[in-house]
This record gives structure tokens, C-alpha cells and sequence, in this order.
């Protein structure tokens, strides 16, 4: 999958960059240490910009193309920023056969963006996500933590209204 | 000692619709109604029947509450928990039969369930480990630490017929037998809880409901072919269950069950949890050691077998979540037990995820043997909407779909395959006719593009060619010669590809094709999608003799393709309107707002 690398400036915060090393050194010895780094990286950072992936290649002491390389890999390694409300529509199969796809396609719309964007205003973002496993719910779709379940194409607007008006 | 115990459950399908909000309320109104040293509340992992969550049970009447409400709680506390009268009301409505209450187990869902490997799920609370041994937890470790030699262990797996739950169905026995063959320094067990195909949730039912059966199994593997530490890979997708494993692990630890000189038999075993990241390949045992290792999750050539050279290059053993689930149960009841359930080459039972177009979705663990017709129309309850089977889908985007003809098959490894599909993780996605065919082949084959590493050429151009291919028919530019073209790509992709993930990424399009080739005749001869999905391929008509004139089609249609004609229909009193194909750009718009359904798409 092609990975939308974002060209939003850099801003991390020092203590940002304070919790990362502290990851950095407690791992430092692992084998395996590249993909939990990055991981734990992403929960400080939200994404992985190049930036970020610099420090733990210099931290770690691996090349920097081998970070690179394990970021695009995987598809829960995210290189732009996500939106306020990262909305993500479950397209597994259970989800699919049971109409998820025109879901996606209405949220789209309404938004004016397309999966794996964000709005120009950095309110929400959309993701077109796997098997989350609630499939006894299906169709689903989660704004940040929150599940919404067993949607119909009319629902999407009234969920999302309650997002905007935050 | 409690007079009443409540269970409720929190596994990943409850807990989104609410259901740790009812936990906190029924203990809010326990308390309110001073019955907290009478009524015991556990938060337990999946009873299977998702499609009715959030789901309470409590005993000892075995009262079985469906689709709980936070707002029923104090109804339920005060009525059952204090007055001792059931909430007919709120039940399940199948367990309540002439206003008597039947028995869980005798419910069409769970009635011809054996339950082995989700035993404890829904029984015991997951996160106490004392629960675990009270269900004889760690038994099983015990006995082989104390009474068996490794090389008795693997007998008894052996001899149980047991095959690997994740997929293409290899001898657990076997398995565990060369790597114990393998002299290393350094040997690794691992657990594959990167449970990918979409649709498919049993592991992590295991995992949210039952983590220990996992680490016991381990170490017992661990013991058996000569392994001190162990890997669990599991989805980061999967919070609840990640963090109930951990709690799991600390636990078991803290026990000694896990650490060094488990039960004083001088044998050593630790576990460490690594967290996916979302990569289906990774679901290849050669790609999630090299995930394990950090790097990018391609998988390798084999040989040499995991077995010789795994993790970091040292002798491994790599199972699934529900494989390690059954084995500390083979190790009390015998291998015998195990072998008398199910058919001659599959033993034991299997879990199947129910999902798509059915009445009870939900987990299912049954007899190996055990016929399509019995899992879909009695346990599952049948299709909703009195719409008419089309196809059952096994083994995700590496499986196939099984059509109605075959509905009477006994479900093993070997039959499904023999029919074109495969066992895979136990995703079973019912379809209706409302599903194309085409479309389905062109999902899963958009997920394999996906998901393709990208490391050979055959699985990486050769899946993007299907796709395009498929892409063509189902929007009307299709031939077919294609369709032909299209089964020699498939089979160069199968004999040729690295992995298992593009050796079985065309399943879904031979299968479709082996057994509804007529749709995609229909898409590529008729230009037409005979389930009404494929967009490209509908034509909206109106119907004039129903039509009232209205025009309110007219002024919906974005692209300005209704106009009105000068024909009017008998006993109506305006002209009818018709739509100008040349314009229309099936959006649907005029469908949804016409009052009179005058409006057709085909």
C-alpha cells in the first residue's frame, strides 16, 4: 500500500523527544528492538515523521533505511498526522458483505476527503481499517475509541454531527 | 461465598456496544440495594453469541439477559437480584419457552456446540488466574513436568490427531517432533495470535477469555521439544486481549508457573509478547519470525523449516492461538478422547466465526464433521430477511466460496480443500443474493494487492493484474477471453508464488469462477450484474405506468438526466418521466426519493 508521507512541519516537543530517548535506551539491547520502538514512538508522536524516524536509527543504531523500511511496511505505522477524530471504517469481510463500503463512501463524501486524508482543518481524519473483530456488530465504524455498530447509510450523518459541534 | 453470580461479557464485540458501562451500573445498584456480599459481578471473556450483546448471564439460575441496556439494570437488580423474579421480559427469547425457562445448552445456537478449546470463555473471569486453576488450570503442565518425558508429550499429541488451527492443517505432533529433534543452544516457541483473515475473531475470543490455556500450552511445547523462551505475536488491532495476556503472564509468573524451575522439575520458561503491526503476510510463519526480529515482515524461502532455522535463526515451533487451546486438555482427558471426536483425518473440534448475511453471528466451536447446512440454518439461525443462500466463504482471502450444492458436506481439512476452498482460520461470512460474486472476488483480491509484501514477482504483479482484470469485468469492459486469461493468471500465481499468501491469493477468484461462472458470463456478455451491486453495470428505469408525475426524481438527479414525457398513465393525472441512460450516472439518488417505488434498478 502506497503511504501518504505528510509535508506538515515537524513540531515536536522537547519532553516528546525526552520520552522517546527514555524508550530508545530501555530497549537499546533488544534484537528486535526497531518495531516496539516505533510503536511506542507513534503513541508519543501520533505519527512517524522522518524526523522521529531519525532519532530512533541514531538511538537504536540501525540504519536509517531499515526504520524507513519497517514504517512503510506496516500498515499501522502512520507518516502523516491523523485528524482530532480519526474515523476508521472496519472493511472485513463481515463488515463488507453487510454494506461497509457505502458507509465509507457517505463519511467521504460528507467530509470531502478521501480514505487515508485528513481535513484541511485537522478535525478528522478517515481510515479504511481491517477486521477490528466486532463483527457480530457489523457493519462498524470507530471515532477514536468510541464503536459505532449495526450502521445504516442514514446514521453517518447524525454520529458525525456530534463530532463537528465539539 | 456468593448467593448470586453475574456474568457479564467483556469481549471486544460487548464491551463496543456499552457493556463495561453495565458492569459499573449493576454494581452501582448492587450496592444501592445492599446486596454486594450476595451478588458477585465477573467481567468474562466471549459466550459467542455476538449478535445479541451485549450479553449477562446470571447463576445459579442460568437466566440468560440479551442486548442489555444500561437502563434495564436496576429492573434486573431489583426484580431478579433482590426479588428473585426472572425478567421474562429481557431474556432470550429462545430460552424461554411456554413461560418456562429452557437451558442455555438446549438453544438451536448452542445446542450442537462441543466446546474445547472456548471452554473457559464466558465461564471464567480472564483476568484472575485462580479461576483458571479452579477449571483445572495448569494441570495439564503439572502432569507433564512431573509424570512425562518430552518425548511422551509429543506421542500424546500425536496421537491425538491434532492439526494446526491457523490454516493449512500441518500435524501438530509433527511439528513439534522435528524441532525436538533439532540440538540447539537456543530453541523458541511461538504463538501466532496475529490473527489476520477479515472476519475471523476465535483467537481472539481465546486470548480475551482464556489467555492462560495459551502460556500453558507453550510451556508444555517449550518442555516438549527442548525450548526456554516463547513468543507471542500478537495484533496491536487487539487491545483488550493484549493487555488480558500480559495480566496473564504477570500472573502466571508470579505463581512460578512461569520463570524458572516450574514446579520443581528443574525446567525453565519465560514468554514475551511482540505486537504486530498490522501486516496480513505476517500471518506466515517465516514472515512473523522476521516481524518477531524487528524488521520488515517478508517471508523467507523454505527450506530450511522453522523447525531447523527459525527465530533468530535458532530451531522454533510456530502455532495458532487455538491450537494451543486444545492442548492442555489432550493432555488430562488422552489422546483417545480427543481422536474419538470428529472424521477420520480431522480430530477434535474447530471454531468457526460466523459473520455477513446471518441470524446469530457469533463464535461456534463444533465437531469436526459436522455439515455447512447444520452451522448456517441451526446453530446460525439462517438467513435474515427470509433472503435465499447463496454461498458460505471459508479461509478469508485464502479460501474459497462453497455454494448451496455443497451444503451437506462434512466440514474437515480435506473436504473443503477437495471442493476448492479451504479451512483456513475458521472465518465462515454467509452470503445472500444480494452478493456478487464478482465483487467478492474483487474484495479479497484488493486486500491481497494490499497486503502483498512485494518480495516476488508473481504475487506482487500477478495479484494486481487479477484485480485490474476484475476491475474491468465488473464495470463492463470485460471479455470473454479475459475470464480465460484470467484462470491461466490464476494458476501461474498459485505454482509460482513464494509464500502461502500469494500461492493461495487466486482461491477466491477460481472458486468463484468454478462455481458462479454464470455471473461473470452475465457481467462480461450481458453487461449486467445479476445481484444489483456492480454500479457500473445497473440501469434505473421508472416505470411509467406507476409513475405520478411528481417530478420530485427530476429535481433530486445531480446530473439533470429525469425529464418529463407526454405520456400519462391510466387513472393518473400527470405525465410520467423518464431517465436518459446517456446521462445517468446511477448515483441512486432518484430510488431513494421516490414515494411510490416507481423507480427499478436491474
Amino acid at each position: 500500500m502506497q503511504k501518504k508521507i505528510s509535508s506538515i512541519p515537524f513540531a515536536g516537543t522537547p519532553e516528546q523527544e525526552a520520552k522517546l530517548m527514555e524508550v530508545i535506551a530501555k530497549s537499546k539491547d533488544d534484537p528486535g528492538a526497531v518495531m516496539p520502538v516505533l510503536q511506542e514512538a507513534q503513541e508519543i508522536y501520533g505519527y512517524l515523521p522522518i524526523e522521529v524516524q531519525k532519532m530512533v536509527a541514531e538511538g537504536l543504531d540501525v540504519p536509517l533505511e531499515e526504520v524507513y523500511g519497517v514504517s512503510t511496511f506496516y500498515s499501522q505505522f502512520a507518516l502523516s498526522p491523523k485528524g482530532k477524530y480519526n474515523i476508521s471504517v472496519c472493511l472485513g469481510t463481515a463488515c463488507y458483505v453487510k454494506g461497509s463500503g457505502d458507509i465509507l463512501n457517505e463519511l467521504s463524501e460528507q467530509l470531502g476527503i478521501g480514505a487515508e486524508e485528513c481535513t484541511p482543518d485537522g478535525k478528522f481524519s478517515l481510515t479504511a481499517c481491517r477486521c477490528i473483530g466486532a463483527c457480530g456488530l457489523a457493519p462498524v465504524m470507530t471515532v477514536n475509541d468510541d464503536v459505532y455498530g449495526r450502521l445504516v447509510v442514514e446514521d453517518v450523518e447524525g454520529i458525525l454531527k456530534k463530532y463537528k459541534d465539539e | 461465598m456468593y448467593r448470586s453470580n453475574v456474568l457479564v461479557c467483556g469481549g471486544t464485540g460487548c464491551t463496543s456496544s456499552n457493556s463495561l458501562k453495565i458492569v459499573d451500573r449493576l454494581k452501582e445498584q448492587i450496592k444501592e440495594n445492599g446486596l454486594e456480599n450476595e451478588v458477585n459481578v465477573i467481567t468474562t471473556g466471549c459466550f459467542g453469541l455476538c449478535a445479541l450483546g451485549p450479553i449477562m448471564v446470571v447463576y445459579p439460575e442460568g437466566s440468560f439477559y440479551s442486548m442489555v441496556k444500561e437502563e434495564d439494570i436496576p429492573e434486573i437488580v431489583e426484580e431478579h437480584l433482590l426479588k428473585g423474579r426472572i425478567v421474562t421480559r429481557l431474556l432470550y427469547q429462545e430460552t424461554v419457552e411456554n413461560d418456562k425457562i429452557k437451558s442455555l445448552n438446549k438453544t438451536a445456537f448452542y445446542a450442537k456446540q462441543k466446546r474445547v478449546a472456548l471452554r473457559n470463555c464466558g465461564v471464567i473471569d480472564p483476568e484472575k488466574i485462580d479461576d483458571y486453576i479452579a477449571q483445572d488450570g495448569y494441570a495439564a503442565l503439572g502432569k507433564v513436568l512431573t509424570e512425562m518425558t518430552p518425548e511422551q508429550v509429543i506421542q500424546t499429541i500425536l496421537d491425538s490427531g491434532l492439526r494446526g488451527r491457523g490454516g493449512a492443517g500441518f500435524p501438530t505432533g509433527l511439528k513439534w517432533k522435528f524441532a525436538a529433534a533439532n540440538d540447539a543452544d537456543q530453541k523458541y516457541v511461538c504463538c501466532n495470535a496475529d490473527e489476520g483473515d477479515p472476519g475471523a475473531f476465535m483467537d481472539r475470543s481465546v486470548l480475551e477469555g482464556d489467555p492462560h490455556s495459551v502460556i500453558e500450552a507453550m510451556a508444555i511445547a517449550g518442555y516438549a521439544i527442548g525450548a526456554t523462551k516463547g513468543r507471542v505475536y500478537v495484533r496491536a488491532e487487539y487491545p483488550i486481549a493484549v493487555k488480558r495476556l500480559q495480566i496473564a503472564i504477570d500472573q502466571a509468573r508470579e505463581y512460578g508457573l512461569l520463570g524458572k524451575d516450574i514446579f520443581g522439575s528443574g525446567f525453565d520458561f519465560d514468554l514475551e509478547l511482540r505486537l504486530g503491526a498490522g501486516a496480513f503476510v505476517c500471518g506466515e510463519e517465516t514472515a512473523l519470525m522476521t516481524s518477531i526480529e524487528g524488521k520488515r515482515g517478508e517471508p523467507r524461502p523454505r527450506p530450511p523449516f522453522p523447525a531447523v532455522k527459525g527465530l533468530y535463526q535458532k530451531p522454533t515451533i510456530l502455532n495458532n492461538v487455538e491450537t494451543y487451546a486444545n492442548i492442555a486438555q489432550i493432555i488430562l482427558n488422552g489422546p483417545e478422547w480427543f481422536a474419538s471426536m470428529g472424521t477420520e483425518k480431522s480430530k477434535g473440534t474447530k471454531v468457526f466465526a460466523l459473520g455477513g448475511k446471518i441470524n446469530h453471528t457469533g463464535l461456534v466451536e463444533i465437531p469436526m464433521g459436522t455439515t455447512l447446512r447444520e452451522i448456517v440454518f441451526e446453530i446460525g439461525g439462517g438467513i435474515p430477511n427470509g433472503r435465499k443462500f447463496k454461498a458460505a466463504q471459508t479461509g478469508g482471502p485464502s479460501g474459497g466460496c462453497i455454494p448451496e450444492e455443497h451444503l451437506d458436506i462434512p466440514i474437515d481439512y480435506d473436504n473443503l480443500l477437495a471442493i476448492g476452498s479451504m479451512m483456513g482460520s475458521g472465518g465462515l461470512i454467509v452470503m445472500d443474493d444480494t452478493t456478487c460474486m464478482v465483487d467478492i472476488a474483487k474484495f479479497f483480491l484488493e486486500f491481497t494487492v494490499d497486503e502483498s509484501c512485494g518480495k516476488c514477482t508473481p504475487c506482487r504483479i500477478g495479484t494486481k493484474r487479477l484485480l485490474e482484470m476484475l476491475e474491468k469485468i465488473t464495470t463492463g469492459m470485460g471479455s470473454l477471453e479475459m475470464i480465460d486469461e484470467m484462470e491461466e493468471l490464476c494458476y501461474f500465481i498459485k505454482a509460482n508464488s513464494l509464500c502461502g499468501l500469494g500461492q493461495t491469493a487466486p482461491n477466491p477468484v477460481l472458486s468463484t469462477l468454478r462455481y458462479f461462472r454464470d455471473e461473470y458470463i452475465a457481467h462480461v456478455v450481458d453487461k449486467k450484474c445479476p445481484a444489483g451491486v456492480c454500479k457500473d453495470l445497473l440501469e434505473y428505469n421508472i416505470v411509467k405506468d406507476s409513475c405520478y408525475g411528481c417530478g420530485m426524481c427530476a429535481k433530486k438527479c445531480p446530473v439533470a438526466a429525469i425529464s418529463v414525457t407526454d405520456y400519462t398513465a391510466p387513472g393518473k393525472k400527470k405525465p410520467a418521466y423518464e431517465i436518459d441512460h446517456g446521462k445517468c450516472i446511477k448515483c441512486g439518488a432518484c430510488m431513494e426519493t421516490c414515494k411510490f417505488k416507481a423507480i427499478t434498478k436491474s
